[in-house]
């Protein structure tokens, strides 16, 4: 009777020690996530801002596209600078299918 | 242990009371023995020191002890609900001011496409550069310095600081490049911050000015597309809450919860197509040089949808500047309205079209009918109707053939005023088309109750209504399309199926007889594309004014390509042209070359097919074989020479 006590209080003893064992390492677990959700919150708000910059940057530049690309100045080099002209109908071929 | 054991504190002086030696006893402690214990120096001598030998009543200094510490514990319990339940919100509050930062997410305004993704309307970051004059004028002594970054006179900015001292917020200069704001707020000046903004930019500039309006300095529409779709196109800012760490950095979401995602603004792709609609507008201001005209406009359509593919008017205005680009504030508003949707102008012989289209319904007409306009003008009550030109018996092919108002008038009197009107009216005159354009005008149909026989006649050849080149466009696109009428739309995609306004077979004839127009003894030869077959109808009107009218015109084409099988339909109304003979005013002569053009190189860019192919080794326009048979005037008087001399012709 006296022998079974003393295991039982052994085995309660040792729960605790688990139990305990356990609570610290929550808390230390807690510890971690939060500097680790901090950390990646940041790196979030830093790549979000950085998505924001490149989208504008891209609005740029394809505004930039837009204007270089301007057919009136595509025409004026086409036909100054490079002599180009639009085929007449004289020297068009067309192949019917 | 009893409750008295648990309260014996073993203060040394009560355990020396407790334990003091009957009298006369041997001392036996460390102290009678002379050890010195650690409370022995604090004393000091030793001698001076006695144990007191006072009564202690312990049950009333316990009772003391735990009262104090009954108040204290209360006190603490008052303080912990004071803290955590009865002012939790305002410490809450306290510490979320210092911690909590709510960070705006901005939308930016959604982009204008064309309908081939290329950007008619961008919205790019911008900072405005803001400064607080109540901080800035405590440093004064930097003012040139930030004049200077400005670009703006010093003595301006400085008085501007001083009269506004009291105030906290003045934008110093609105809309600058990042790069440069940047540049301006390093320069470290107290109260100088900057405002990220958005602006608008319009890489088309003035070839899409009127169609897109363009937004005021706060990013909203106020004109044009820009305002009709301004809803759709706005975003909504958002906001997110996060908590702040000592260096401002955000380390943290307050509460997800709370924040409100950015919705940007959607974006649109308009119908317009660029290319075609730099043509229009190189074309545009062709036609207004050659003529020294004053005014114009151009609307090209999808036939079979109704898509509006380019839409151009002149004079135009620079949408990326403040002022238009220098136009005196005076004249601003004639620079800035889309004329091709909210002017109208009496659209002439291009009526006479519709007017057939009525005869022909009523079955008193056939296009081979003859219509006798001999001597070239018919007196009708106390109306004269004039031709150019005596150009005597016509079919009715002929009169749109030759123009004939008399031929037109004759058609248009054998009619019902309720039949024409009708007709009229499903073309879509005298409504707004529906395109769904800011300040679109629906043009002046009479209603057929007011129509007097003059009335009806003058109708008949396209004088004494009013209608918008939009209108105009629209309604040959009926005529091309089958007799189908479309909405117009600048959306891609957004036509509707339309309504049939008109039998097929009467739409058909129609464009037989209008296919006649564009050929080289016609009224239009200079309209001919080469190797398409084409259609339309030149239109010459005096601009109203004043009551009357002036000796000022609008010459106007409507016409549509390839005629076989129509894809699209081009509207040109040029207003003033100068010249001292009629024939410099004429549709014919001012519009129809523009009209070529344009569609030379829409039909090129769109990949339609030739359907002239016959010609096309000789390049030039031949007679079209499908036309509806020309009927040659039996009058020998068609000397070309005649023309300028009848003053009130109308071609």
């Amino acid at each position: 009777m006296k022998g079974w006590m003393n295991a039982a209080r052994m085995i309660g003893y040792f729960v605790i020690l688990v139990l305990l064992a356990g609570v610290i390492g929550c808390a230390f677990g807690v510890v971690y996530t939060r500097q680790e959700s901090r950390r990646l919150f940041t790196e979030y708000n830093e790549l979000s801002k950085e998505r924001d910059r490149l989208n504008y940057e891209f609005g740029r530049l394809e505004l930039e596209r837009a204007t270089k690309a301007e057919i009136n100045g595509i025409e004026k080099v086409a036909r100054g600078d490079l002599g180009m002209i639009s085929p007449s109908p004289a020297n068009t071929v067309v192949i019917k299918r | 242990m009893t409750k008295r054991e648990l309260f014996q504190f073993d203060f040394p002086a009560l355990r020396a009371q407790r334990e003091a030696p009957p009298a006369g006893a041997v001392p036996k402690s460390a102290a009678e023995r002379g050890a010195k214990r650690w409370f022995d120096f604090v004393g000091g001598d030793r001698s001076s020191v006695r144990p007191r030998q006072t009564t202690v009543n312990l049950k009333r200094r316990l009772a003391v002890v735990l009262m104090i510490l009954a108040l204290a514990g209360a006190a603490l319990i008052v303080r912990a609900i004071d803290l955590q339940w009865v002012s939790k919100d305002f410490y809450l509050d306290q510490g979320d001011q210092r911690y909590v930062r709510d960070l705006k997410i901005d939308a930016p305004r959604g982009t204008i496409f064309d309908r081939n993704g290329n950007p008619l309307a961008v919205s790019t970051p911008v900072a405005s550069i803001w400064a607080d004059p109540s901080t800035l004028k405590d440093h004064m002594d930097r003012i040139p310095e930030l004049a200077k970054a400005l670009g703006v006179d010093a003595n301006a900015l400085a008085q501007k600081i001083t009269q506004r001292a009291d105030k906290q917020f003045v934008y110093l200069v609105r809309h600058l490049d990042p790069d440069r704001a940047d540049a301006i707020l390093k320069l470290g000046i107290p109260g100088v911050d900057k405002q990220p903004e958005f602006r608008r930019f319009y890489p088309n500039g003035e070839v899409t000015a009127h169609i897109l309006g363009k937004t005021d300095i706060d990013d909203r529409g106020s004109e044009g597309l820009e305002l009709a779709f301004n809803e759709y196109l706005t975003g909504k800012p958002g906001s997110k809450s996060v908590i702040r760490d000592l260096h401002g950095r955000a380390v943290e979401s307050y509460d997800v919860d709370l924040d409100v995602p950015p919705k940007p603004g959607q974006d649109l792709t308009l119908s317009i197509d660029k290319n075609i609609q730099y043509l229009a507008y190189r074309a545009l201001m062709q036609a207004i040089k050659d003529h020294r005209a004053v005014y114009g406009s151009i609307v090209v359509l999808d036939v079979t949808n109704g898509e509006i593919l380019a839409m151009v008017n002149q004079p135009s205005f620079n949408p990326n500047a403040q002022n238009g680009g220098n136009i005196p504030s005076a004249d601003l508003l004639s620079h800035m309205r889309n004329r091709a949707a909210t002017d109208v102008v009496e659209p002439g012989s291009t009526m006479k079209a519709v007017t057939i289209a009525a005869a022909l319904e009523s079955g008193k007409w056939k296009p081979d009918s003859k219509v006798d306009t001999n001597p070239g003008t018919w007196q009708h009550y106390d109306h004269i109707v004039h031709d150019h030109r005596n150009v005597g018996l016509l079919t009715v092919t002929g009169v749109i053939t030759h123009s004939s108002n008399v031929g037109a008038a004759k058609i248009g009197a054998s009619l019902s005023r309720d039949q024409m009107w009708d007709m009229f009216h499903r073309f879509g005159f005298g409504e707004t088309t529906g395109s769904g354009f800011t300040g679109e005008s629906p043009g002046n149909l009479p209603i057929a109750k007011r129509w007097g026989p003059v009335e009806q006649d003058t109708i008949s050849y396209g004088y004494g209504l009013s209608v918008t080149p939009l209108q105009l466009a629209r309604a040959y696109a009926a005529f091309a399309n089958g007799g189908v009428l479309h909405t117009p739309t600048f959306v891609k995609g957004g036509g509707d199926e339309g309504k049939r306004v008109v039998d097929k077979k009467i739409a058909d004839e129609v464009v037989a007889m209008l296919r006649t127009v564009i050929a080289p003894d016609s009224t239009a030869p200079k309209a001919a594309v080469p190797n398409y077959y084409a259609g339309g109808k030149t239109g010459t009107s005096h601009i109203a004014a004043n009551g009357g009218y002036r000796n000022v015109y609008n010459s106007v084409f409507v016409g549509f390509v390839p005629a076989t099988n129509p894809r699209l339909v081009a509207a040109i109304v040029i207003s003033g042209a100068t010249g001292t003979d009629i024939v410099q005013y004429m549709g014919g002569t001012v519009a129809a070359p523009a009209f070529s053009q344009v569609m030379q190189g829409a039909l090129r860019l769109l990949d339609v097919p030739p359907d002239n192919v016959k010609n096309w080794y000789t390049g030039g326009p031949g007679p079209d074989p499908l036309a509806a048979p020309l009927q040659q005037p039996l009058d020998p008087a068609n000397d070309p020479s005649i023309v300028g001399e009848i003053e009130s012709a109308d071609p």
